[in-house]
């Protein structure tokens, strides 16, 4: 569960390092979607795999906790810029500096959320180890 | 892709050897030579001298224009230059340089040799005169060159660097033969302040030549010919020069100068196309030229004793010569001007592959001594200042402009630098207050500068001394104001600056910010609500350009900043950058001013004269060899296609402009036709006829022949125009009716993407077939729709995917959509967009039923053919530490956070920058921003043009209101609400825009004015913003409740994104005339006519008197409402028709009527034409024809049935206010 966690944390984490390289360095804008535009979808697929484990586990606050999460990114990938291909970033646009600034944000929001949901879940863990 | 634009910025600028790239080695060599003798100027200007004289006649015979510059050259080069010509130029630039070299060479050679023998170096040198001559010829003015290069000479004669310029210059200087050296130099000087710099604006010392800024440009070079010839009377080259010069002068006396600032354009109209430039500039230069003219006379007298006789002779010359040239290039000749100093070293450089020794030498050599840029200070800056002391009648004007330039670009802002860079010539303050004489100089020189800030004003001659603060912030009640639009055409503000700042400032219609007191904080813009921002149009064509060749070009450390007027001097060897604040040295070749051959004065160099300027770069801005010129047409002949019958128009416009397209011995061109399947044609060089190959796997496109598609323009060009007559009538009987336009796309760019260019497509329907097809997306019954408008954004990602790849290899999409059903622009708008192209629409097109949409198609053609283009171009702008850009606007690929990629640049191309501010500015008054457009010319030079606005900041909220720039803000927020549409829906723009009038007015209202008034109060700055906002609200782009095609509004919403602001605004807001009335009063001059300036009617029927006709000037379309009882008188004299009722219902010109009011309607008419680069499409509207409606939707202060009349509007925002 924890590594899983830390694969989307992966995720994000090159998520914020690639805008951090947009912003202050001269990272080709199309370059960079290239990087990020791959792990997007992985990334939502396996939140959404935890969703469905916690669902059959019936961890009904765990669950509730990443509810708001799976909404957002079904969400966020409806309402993407129209594209062929799988992905979420618009090289055109990206660079428009309200777009950058939402992404960056967005990249430290969720890695802080799946920062608090691994120690969370390991806490379960644990807590499930010792009580038992 | 990136590595073209990333790497020039980041890396290359800072350091560029002093030398030039290739050819430094060789000149580098030759250089060391002369160095030495440069600073022993006396003497070898003395020998220099000498041996001109003795060609001083032979050169007459060689008068020939071209013959100047080969002079010089010649004799330095004789050999040589005829090796370069050969080997180097003669492709490029054959037909120039051959004019040039052959007199040279024939006169000089002599003179040369013996030249060489001073310097053994010199041969090199030499050669690499020849080169720079040639150069020079190229760039467009060959006068101009040969001028540079008399310069040249004589700043060798004054200078030590000069002395091995002059060696390949010098010749042509007969300075020597005139008198000595110094009684030569003398009168050059007295000749210079006259003649030569007007190219220098920035030019201190020459304020009076300022005035020829009209011919600055070529002007520039003439002078510095005129003054060799004067002097020498023995260069040829140098004695055309002169006489152009002079001639100028005469005929603008004669014609229009006395009456008329404008007469300026009188000037101008020497160079007919750059006449807008002209006449701003030439109004602002006339009082100077005027007093130039006496300058100039009176050196001329002085010089000319000896030379007279020659002088005459090649007057004639020059001034046909010149004509040519500026002709050819409206816009380059300015560049020219200045350039042909430049442009010889750059050719010299260029050339220099092989030859390029012999320039390179020179420079490297000026540079070794510190001055090096004898041609550089020929065309940027003139040396005369020093000179023009000599002249004791010119003196005085010379002087003290000189020295009020000096003081004055640093006296007010930089006060610590004044002391030590003040020549001791001019170490007083010219402060025009001296003399008299000085006075005058000085005045004109000043208006210059506002000139070029306020080209419009001067035209008008109304120059609206732009508000000063009081007025700007005069609290003006909208709801009982009347007649809110001002009777003359609105211009900028001027920033509040001091007046040094001020004069040295970018032209409002290049770099416009929307508010010219930056407000310092992020809380303070908060709380004004109003919009930040720059507009830009950074590759406008421009008359007067100083162009810099130099071995360095200078710029920040850190930030990369190129060096411009508003750094400041902490010592002579230091300067303060003054966007990142670090100090940087002083390069040592920096140190010589080539206008005033004097060391030790940065701050007079044409950098820090001019807030525009260009930079020849160096083979560090590039990542490979300059792309040649290339074009391809890639063609829709699908049965559509060839019923509307544009390729009879396209075929005929090209066959009329093949010559005339930008581009040189290189230039390459190719054609592509496709329906449901993709034709090639293979125009090799060689075959009979054109060979046409059909690609019919439009799912796997590959191309039949890589080699052949794509041919040289030249070698190939009967088998083009063979193609061009033959298409037309290729395909009439086809029935293919589909259209594979995603498949040609992708095979345009397998052609084009080895190396760059411009494609440019034409498409009558929707892509039916293969790649990037698309379906009708648009509802008709939609189209007036209140509610939601839908489909503004693309259907598929297709078309920009293939810009992105284009733009990767440096290749631009021009579009050009001609379709008569819906054909999802907003979509097909996409391979233009990010490819930094630019897009065309034509509805509704058919070359018989439609004439006026075929006139305006082959107006815009001749218009696109012809422009100036520039190639893999990537331009960054730069801002004070504190600003950062936030959004662009405009067609190109971002490439990061203030790096722009554009595959290529047209004159035409607008941009708009929102701007934040990220720190606080309060511990700077002052904030700059600077674009720098990198860009490969036509003619494979790469280049950098340079912009830098420099704003003060405000502290107070009534600092923001009073500066508010409403035109850019306006601009800025129309393309925010571009975005905001295709990002969110139409509705919410409509309602941003409003709220923007009635956020910064309730602002205002509370905070700023403290009177409390019933209605709507704005400042006098804002007062037009309701109005400008409405006028957007009834735009095609954001209307609702009108029936709109979709394709129509996604039109101009790609216009408002594009355009730049000038013609923006046009489309916004119209300018309603009354034409049947014109009179002379007020009336301007422009080349000989007299144009009369009728009011600004506002734009409501109320105006509209059935008695009256009414010119409307929407930009690119003229209307002309005749009245139902309209006078018969007009309609007979005007328009020729007896009486109202037999008007034609379509009627597109007004007939050349020998009558006044015809005359004075056409010269109107034709003055606003020749204000815009595309020539409008008139139409006239009789007041009961079906056709008004069109005209009628234009009154956007009526109500309409789904809009609100302006009176409505303000009650509307009123109410807002008060909620």
């Amino acid at each position: 569960m924890s590594r899983t966690f830390g694969a989307e944390g992966r995720a994000t984490c090159l998520a914020i390092i690639a805008f951090d390289e947009l912003k202050t360095d001269y990272k080709n804008p199309i370059d960079q979607r290239n990087t990020l535009d791959p792990v997007v979808l992985p990334e939502y697929l396996i939140h959404a795999s935890f969703c469905v484990m916690f669902l059959c586990a019936a961890e009904w606050l765990t669950l509730g906790l990443n509810m708001p999460l799976l909404a957002y990114h079904i969400w966020r990938y409806m309402s993407r810029p129209v594209m062929s291909g799988p992905g979420l970033y618009d090289p055109t646009t990206i660079m428009n500096a309200d777009i950058l600034a939402y992404c960056q944000k967005e990249g430290w929001c969720k890695l802080a959320f799946y920062l608090l949901a691994l120690f969370y879940c390991l806490y379960g863990m644990i807590y499930v180890l010792v009580s038992s | 892709m990136s590595a073209p634009a990333g790497s020039p910025h980041p890396a290359a600028s800072a350091r560029i050897p002093p030398k030039l790239g290739g050819a430094a080695a060789s000149g580098a060599a030759a250089p060391a030579g002369p160095g030495p003798g440069p600073h022993q100027q006396n003497g070898p200007a003395q020998n220099q001298m000498q041996v001109p004289s003795e060609y001083g006649l032979p050169p007459q015979n060689y008068i020939v224009p071209s013959g100047h510059y080969s002079q010089g050259p010649g004799k330095m080069t004789s050999l040589p230059l005829d090796s370069q010509s050969g080997d180097y130029y003669s492709g490029l630039y054959t037909v120039p340089t051959q004019n040039v070299a052959t007199p040279n060479t024939a006169s000089q050679q002599a003179g040369a040799q013996q030249m060489y023998g001073r310097a053994p170096p010199a041969p090199h040198a030499v050669g690499s005169t020849p080169g720079s001559f040639q150069g020079a010829s190229s760039s467009a003015s060959h006068l101009q060159t040969s001028a540079s290069q008399p310069y040249s000479s004589f700043v060798n004669h004054y200078n030590s660097p000069a002395t091995h310029s002059a060696s390949s210059s010098v010749a042509s200087q007969g300075f020597p033969s005139t008198c000595g050296h110094y009684a030569l130099s003398t009168v050059s000087n007295a000749a210079y302040p006259s003649i030569s710099y007007p190219s220098l604006p920035a030019g201190d010392p020459y304020g009076p030549q300022m005035f020829t800024s009209q011919n600055a440009p070529a002007v520039r070079p003439i002078r510095d010919n005129s003054f060799s010839g004067q002097n020498t009377a023995v260069s040829h080259p140098s004695p055309l020069p002169p006489p152009p010069s002079r001639q100028y002068h005469q005929q603008q006396s004669l014609s229009g100068y006395s009456t008329f600032s404008w007469s300026a354009p009188g000037l101008p109209s020497t160079q007919d196309n750059l006449i807008r430039n002209h006449t701003s500039l030439a109004t602002a230069s006339n009082p100077t030229n005027t007093v130039a003219d006496s300058l100039s006379c009176s050196v001329m007298q002085n010089v000319q004793p000896k030379s007279s006789p020659v002088v005459s002779t090649v007057v004639s010359g020059a001034s046909s010569t010149r004509m040519p040239p500026a002709a050819n290039r409206p816009v380059e000749p300015v560049a020219s001007v200045t350039q042909p100093s430049e442009l010889l070293q750059q050719k010299g450089v260029d050339s220099s592959s092989t030859t390029s020794s012999a320039s390179p030498m020179p420079n490297s050599y000026d540079a070794l001594e510190g001055g090096s840029y004898p041609d550089v200070l020929s065309s940027s800056a003139s040396s005369p200042a020093p000179d023009p002391a000599p002249d004791p009648v010119p003196a005085p004007a010379p002087a003290a402009p000189q020295p009020s330039k000096m003081p004055k670009p640093f006296g007010y802002g930089y006060p610590t630098l004044q002391p030590g860079y003040q020549n001791a010539t001019a170490p007083l303050n010219s402060g025009g207050p001296s003399s008299s004489p000085v006075y005058s100089g000085f005045q004109q020189y000043a208006q210059q500068y506002p000139g070029m800030n306020q080209l419009s004003s001067s035209l008008g001659g109304l120059s609206l001394q732009s508000s000063s603060q009081p007025e700007s912030l005069r609290p003006v009640n909208l709801t009982q104001e009347r007649n809110i639009l001002p009777m003359t055409p609105v211009w900028a503000p001027v920033p509040n600056l001091n007046l040094d700042l001020k004069k040295l400032n970018c032209s409002p219609d290049s770099f416009r910010c929307t508010l010219t007191n930056i407000p310092q904080t992020q809380a303070l813009l908060n709380k004004a609500k109003l919009p930040l921002g720059l507009l830009l149009h950074p590759f406008r064509d421009l008359t007067q350009l100083p162009v810099i060749t130099s071995n360095t070009i200078v710029r920040c450390r850190s930030c990369r900043t190129y060096i411009n007027p508003f750094v400041s001097f902490i010592d002579q060897r230091r300067w303060k950058c003054n966007l990142c604040y670090r100090v940087n040295d002083v390069p040592e070749e920096f140190m010589y001013n080539p206008l005033t051959r004097s060391y030790g004065e940065p701050h007079k160099r044409p950098e820090v004269q001019n807030s525009t300027v260009e930079f020849i770069a160096s083979s560090d801005y590039m990542l490979r060899p300059p792309q040649p010129a290339v074009y391809l047409f890639v063609l829709d002949v699908s049965h559509n296609a060839v019923e509307a019958g544009y390729l009879t128009v396209l075929c005929q416009s090209l066959l009329e402009n093949l010559d005339k397209l930008p581009g040189d011995s290189r230039t390459r061109i190719g054609f592509m036709t496709f329906d449901s399947t993709i034709h090639f044609y293979n125009l090799q060089e060689g075959l009979s006829q054109p060979q046409m190959l059909i690609v019919s796997d439009i799912d796997d496109v590959f191309l039949p022949t890589p080699d052949s598609l794509l041919v040289n323009l030249y070698e190939s060009k009967e088998l083009i125009k063979d193609l061009l007559n033959a298409l037309p009538n290729m395909f009439t009987n086809t029935r293919e009716t589909h259209s594979a336009l995603g498949p040609a796309l992708q095979a345009a760019f397998k052609l084009m993407s080895p190396t760059g260019g411009r494609v440019s497509v034409f498409q009558t329907q929707l892509p039916s077939l293969g790649a990037g097809l698309l379906q009708s997306r648009e509802d008709p019954n939609q189209r007036s729709s209140t509610k939601v408008v839908q489909h503004l954004g693309p259907a598929t990602d297709f078309y920009k995917k293939l810009a992105l790849d284009c733009s990767g290899q440096q290749t631009a999409v021009d579009l050009f959509l001609l379709s008569s059903q819906y054909s999802d622009l907003a979509s097909l708008a996409c391979m233009s967009k990010y490819s930094a192209g630019c897009i065309y629409y034509y509805p509704s097109f058919h070359y018989t039923h439609n004439p006026s949409q075929a006139e305006k198609l082959q107006k815009d053609l001749k218009r696109y053919l012809t422009r100036k283009i520039g190639f893999e171009a990537v331009m960054r702008i730069r801002c004070t530490k504190g600003l950062s850009m936030h959004t662009f606007h405009g067609n190109f690929f971002v490439r990061s956070t203030d790096l722009l990629s554009l595959a290529n640049i047209n004159p035409d191309a607008g941009f708009a920058v929102q701007l934040s501010i990220e720190e606080s500015l309060t511990d700077t008054s002052l904030v700059c921003f600077q674009t720098a457009l990198l860009y490969t010319s036509s003619k494979g030079e790469r280049r950098i043009r340079v912009h830098t606005l420099c704003l003060p900041v405000g502290s107070s909220l009534a600092d923001v209101y009073a500066g508010v720039d409403v035109q850019a803000a306006v601009c800025l927020l129309a393309n925010m609400a571009v975005d905001r549409s295709i990002s969110s829906s139409l509705s919410d723009a409509r309602d941003a825009l409003v709220n923007a009038v009635v956020d910064s007015l309730s602002a205002y209202g509370s905070t700023v004015s403290n009177l409390q008034h019933s209605g709507l109060i704005a400042p006098s700055s804002l007062k037009l913003f309701p109005l400008y906002v409405l006028a957007l609200l009834k735009q095609k782009a954001f209307r609702t409740g009108t029936s709109t095609r979709l394709d129509d509004r996604v039109y101009a919403m790609c216009q408002i994104k594009c355009q730049p602001l000038v013609h923006l605004m046009k489309m916004i807001h119209p300018n309603l005339y009354r034409i049947d009335r014109l009179t002379d009063e007020g009336a301007i001059h422009v080349n000989d006519r007299v144009v009369p300036q009728p009011p600004l009617q506002k734009l409501s029927a109320e105006k509209l008197t059935r008695e009256g006709a009414f010119l409307m000037d929407c930009g690119s379309i003229f209307y002309i409402w005749i009245g139902k009882s309209c006078d018969n008188n007009f309609i007979e004299d005007v328009l020729g028709y007896p009486d109202f009722a037999s008007i034609p219902q379509k009627m597109t010109h007004l007939p050349e009527l020998d009558t006044l009011s015809s005359e004075r309607a056409r010269s109107f008419i034709t003055w606003l034409r020749d204000s815009r680069p595309l020539s409008p499409v008139l139409h006239v509207v009789k007041d009961e024809s079906p056709a008004k409606t069109e005209f009628f939707q234009h009154l956007i202060e009526d109500r309409t049935e789904a809009a609100l009349s302006y009176y409505e509007f303000l009650l509307h925002v009123q109410q807002q206010i008060c909620k």
